[in-house]
């Protein structure tokens, strides 16, 4: 059952990231990553990683999300004032996207060849267990991260400041 | 699987489901005799004795009005926000421990839907979705007024989701578990942990106002500059559907603040009762004093509502930045060293 029940989620996460970007409404876009999201969610359900799904329930379809959509409606973005692209930048998107695919697909071929990796402990995903890892043996990393993003938004904030006075 | 399981968890969601919609459903009755009591006035008080039919008739009337879509409103969109903000109002009740276990016929029948262990994030996580009925009705209406109050009811709830999780991490740092139902088993007699985070307790329940958009947090829908706000262009049941939605978000967030910092179904000397009756009896007591401390967390909504004005949009950004976030910080702070003293001691 688990695996039919992956297979569908997999689909409709594969058909939702579709309509991302094919949908002509930024709006309508934004909606349908909300709904891959909720996939992505179902697939951590599926891993028991019960944590990490609703942290990712939270924070990317409750906070950013959120965020998203209200700076869409923000600018309220519609055909008639959509700038048109040159042709110059649609080829370099073209250029890029294949980029990306290319190397996916090289990194896809290079894990396949390796033996599937099998969860010594199918419960790391439960809250518990995940904290005992972070704090322990992953201390470091996950301290850095952190203060990356303190970076990132003492810059922002700063970014704002300086505004404000050239402005006054 | 097993048959009895089957049944019995459709019976509870199917009970859970009615009460929460009978108690929304009387919370506007309610809602009108509070403010015309505070207000020296009689209220509702023609349909039926006291007037409490009023609720069904306020109901029918919903049903038979016109039902009107704007030409120019994305259809399938504006269908979609009142039902997401129904279904997000209607699902948060699945982790809440409403009593102690029931015996019946030997099995163990747990008054809880399902007891996952992340379960304060999972109502955090249905609060944070709960904002997408609004954004998406506001936008789909193609109307300045509700674009307005679909941008800030995005901007309210995000600024106080950061305040509300903070204070309930100073709350999970005691408790030491994400299960509803462990947290509420600790709260045994008189531990309630409002005595252990009374601060935390404020900072959770002002941010409990601004996640519901009551007042004096309704910017949404303030209707001096917004006219009605997100559901400016809605009628009939879909307008019910999102002032009923309401209700149910008062309910649950209530029935919230009352498993989590007010003991859930414990209430003191609980021990010498259970001595005395059966304990089926005593577990359904317990259900009774949870549903007394939640019609009381909901008077106090709506005695708020009648009493204090609305904020102005720059003082409600400035109480979530600049008040209430510091103030959780610092809350954690210090929870965090007083548990540590206590430990090392």
């Amino acid at each position: 059952m688990g695996t039919s029940v992956f297979y569908f989620v997999a689909t409709l996460s594969i058909i939702f990231s579709l309509m991302v970007i094919f949908s002509k409404n930024p709006i309508h876009s934004v909606l349908y990553l909300i709904l891959t999201f909720f996939t992505f969610t179902v697939h951590y359900v599926l891993l028991n990683a019960q944590f990490l799904a609703v942290v990712n329930f939270i924070v990317y379809m409750g906070a950013i999300m959120v965020l998203f959509l209200f700076v869409l409606m923000l600018l309220n973005l519609n055909k008639e004032n959509e700038p048109n692209k040159s042709a110059l930048v649609k080829i370099l998107g073209v250029i890029a996207g294949g980029c990306l695919l290319v190397t996916l697909v090289g990194s896809f071929k290079a894990v396949s060849i390796n033996s599937p990796l099998v969860l010594q402990n199918p419960n790391l995903g439960l809250v518990k267990n995940l904290g005992k890892e972070l704090f322990g043996p992953f201390m470091l990393p996950f301290e850095l991260s952190s203060i990356l993003l303190l970076t990132a938004m003492v810059g922002a904030v700063l970014l704002t400041k300086k505004e404000e006075k050239a402005n006054g | 699987m097993d048959i009895n399981f089957v049944i019995e968890k459709f019976l509870l969601v199917t009970i859970l489901f009615s009460i929460s919609l009978v108690i929304a459903m009387y919370s506007t009755y309610a809602e009108r005799k509070v403010a015309a009591f505070l207000q020296d006035r009689l209220g509702p008080d023609r349909a039926g004795p006291f007037g409490i039919l009023q609720p069904l008739a306020d109901g029918l009337k919903m049903f038979m009005k016109e039902e009107i879509i704007p030409s120019n409103a994305s259809k399938w969109l504006f269908m979609v926000g009142p039902g997401l903000a129904m279904l997000c109002a209607c699902i948060g009740t699945a982790v809440i421990p409403w009593g102690q276990d029931l015996t019946i016929n030997g099995r163990a029948v747990p008054l809880q839907v399902t007891d996952i262990n992340v379960g304060v994030l999972y109502l955090f996580g249905v609060v944070s979705l709960g904002v997408y009925g609004v954004m998406i009705g506001g936008w789909a209406s193609n109307n300045k007024y509700s674009l307005l109050s679909a941008i800030r009811a995005a901007s309210q709830n995000i600024s106080y989701e950061v305040a509300m999780g903070l204070s309930i991490i100073a709350l999970l740092l005691m408790t030491n578990t994400l299960s509803l139902k462990e947290i509420v088993a600790q709260q045994h007699g008189w531990h309630w942990n409002v005595l252990y985070q009374p601060l935390g307790f404020l900072i959770f329940m002002i941010c409990s106002f601004a996640e519901t958009n009551r007042a004096p947090f309704d910017l949404p829908e303030c209707e001096t500059e917004l006219i009605g706000g997100y559901h400016t262009e809605y009628s009939s049941m879909k307008l019910g559907f999102y002032l009923f939605a309401e209700y149910i978000n008062m309910f649950v967030s209530s029935a919230v603040m009352a498993t989590l910092y007010f003991g859930g179904y414990n209430y003191p000397w609980m021990d010498t009762v259970a001595g005395l009756v059966s304990p089926n009896t005593a577990a359904l007591i317990g259900t009774v004093v949870l549903f007394i401390k939640i019609f009381a967390f909901i008077f106090f909504f709506m005695w708020v509502r009648w009493t204090i004005p609305r904020f102005r949009y720059d003082q409600l950004m400035n109480l979530g930045w600049k008040g209430l976030i510091p103030l959780a910080i610092a809350n954690i702070i210090i929870t965090g060293i007083v548990i540590a003293v206590v430990n090392k001691f």
